[in-house]
């Protein structure tokens, strides 16, 4: 209760200077603190052990600061996420730029495990925090047109490294289809292990698709474009015929250097076969009918 | 040379190896342990195939003589660590599951060509003895022993195939292998360019009371 007033009175005036320079990470605590609390969530137990927060904060693909999974933990430790606006744009009824927590306050965050499988063949079991993507989308009210949904990440190669090479096309773009993100599965994400998202994870705003290989949760979002053409997503022009558009996370279908039948989650010493989907069997419908194989 | 600098060089070599086992024992390895060994035994690999490969140019460019008898030293550890590689790979990688590790060697390119790197080195260091150099002759020894340039190659392109997009290290290595090769081949060519020049050059003379 005593958050709400922080929050209706300037913060500036009455909280001590401390607290306020660190207002997200005050806010964002409360409302993740929260998330922990909402009860009955059928996703918030996951049967295999959740990894342990070291190992995901400490090995991070984000090849905005460096593509040696060891370093982002260093590189981004300084990273400014504030202030952080994301810009909703495209075929939208409300195209509005918005203050990054207000887009914490539109839904009320809950905790998620998901297994995570990296396209390299590992894989984590992370607790997010978040809520449904769907939740800001239909709050952005989509027009009919829009049948795709890209999401940008910052361009900001004075504070992330790795954009000053071009080992890919920056800035990174991500894309799913209308129904993808529609789906209650896919998560806006800014929290993990109840706290705000550490940097090296995709601070401030992330999202995460965990039927999907991991390069497909677009980190450090800012802007979300509605479209109704097929978004060119930064893998996908890398590589074409390594990275497909869907990445559905998929044993049957290698990558075609390596096999996508086993992964080796981290923690443990023998691989784990994959699984269709990366056991999420309720997407399934989304694909009825599609040659997985084709549209990898 | 000192007497005692070899074992010291011999204890440097084993240093990698050491470094791996210290981090090991502390847990320090991160996040993927059998990657990082898998990396780590890679990389060094590649190392010692250049440092085997860079004695010849080093030693006749600096006239530092002795260096030669390193040589045999640095190709052998570059064999032990391809051989703790392939270990890694078969062991903790596939579990020595046969089926997969040759569905793999016949249809992921880059393993075919790390495997064939690994092959190459066999019988290098099954004829790196003093024994072996009288048996085939020098000539035939030497011949065999080319068989490092094609073995680093591979190794190289190995590692660019494998790489996600940035290649900017494996490229490093290539770069150095590419000096290390031209030298070889600029020793092998400029006798016969001057040759051909002296020829026609004596060939003018030649031609000059004629005219």
């Amino acid at each position: 209760m005593l958050i709400k007033k922080a929050v209706d009175i300037p913060s500036s005036e009455i909280t001590p200077k401390n607290v306020y320079l660190n207002r997200r990470k005050f806010l964002a605590g409360t409302i993740i603190s929260g998330a922990a609390a909402v009860a009955g969530m059928s996703l918030r137990e996951l049967a295999e052990p959740t990894n342990v927060l070291k190992d995901v904060s400490n090995y991070n693909n984000y090849y905005e600061f460096s593509t040696d999974k060891y370093e982002p933990a260093k590189l981004a430790k300084d990273f400014k996420t504030q202030p952080w606006s994301v810009t909703i744009d495209g075929q939208v009824k409300k195209k509005q730029v918005l203050d990054v927590d207000t887009v914490m306050k539109m839904a009320t965050p809950e905790e998620r495990i998901y297994r995570h499988r990296c396209v390299e063949g590992w894989s984590i079991v992370v607790p997010w925090v978040g809520f449904s993507l769907s939740e800001l989308i239909k709050k952005a009210e989509p027009l009919p047109k829009a049948t795709f949904v890209e999401f940008t990440t910052v361009l900001d190669p004075n504070h992330m490294p790795g954009q000053r090479t071009g080992v890919l096309d920056w800035p990174y773009v991500e894309g799913l289809r209308m129904d993808e993100a529609m789906h209650p599965l896919a998560l806006l994400c800014f929290g993990m292990y109840g706290e705000t998202l550490p940097n090296q994870d995709g601070a401030p705003l992330r999202i995460v698709v965990p039927w999907k290989y991991g390069f497909k949760s677009a980190k450090a979002i800012v802007r979300i474009h509605f479209t109704d053409k097929q978004p060119v997503n930064t893998w996908n022009k890398s590589a074409p015929n390594e990275y497909g558009f869907y990445s559905n996370v998929n044993p049957n279908v290698d990558h075609p250097r390596w096999s996508q039948a086993k992964e080796r989650r981290l923690g443990e010493f023998f691989k784990r076969p994959t699984l269709m989907f990366n056991g999420y069997d309720q997407v399934a419908s989304l694909y009825s009918g599609m040659d997985l194989k084709k549209n990898f | 040379m000192i007497r005692w600098f070899k074992p010291i060089v011999f204890l440097a070599c084993l240093a990698p190896l050491a470094q791996l086992g210290w981090k090991a024992y502390n847990q320090a390895l991160g996040a993927n342990p059998i990657e990082v060994i898998t990396h780590s035994t890679g990389d060094w690999i590649l190392i010692f195939l250049l440092i085997t490969l860079a004695v010849t140019p080093v030693r006749k460019l600096t006239g530092q003589l002795w260096l030669i008898r390193y040589r045999r030293m640095f190709g052998l550890f570059a064999f032990f660590y391809a051989m703790l590689h392939f270990l890694t790979y078969i062991w903790l990688d596939k579990f020595f599951d046969v089926h997969e590790i040759l569905a793999d060697v016949a249809k992921r390119r880059f393993i075919t060509m790390g495997f064939t790197g690994f092959v190459l080195l066999i019988p290098l260091a099954l004829t790196s003895t003093k024994g072996s150099i009288r048996r085939l002759g020098g000539k035939r020894w030497q011949a065999l022993h080319r068989l490092i340039y094609f073995s680093a190659i591979a190794g190289v392109i190995h590692y660019v195939w494998l790489v996600k997009a940035d290649i900017r290290k494996p490229l490093q290595y290539a770069f150095v292998l590419g000096i290390l090769l031209t030298y070889r081949i600029v020793v092998w060519a400029l006798p016969k360019i001057r040759a051909k020049k002296t020829a026609t050059l004596s060939g003018r003379r030649m031609e000059l009371p004629r005219g």
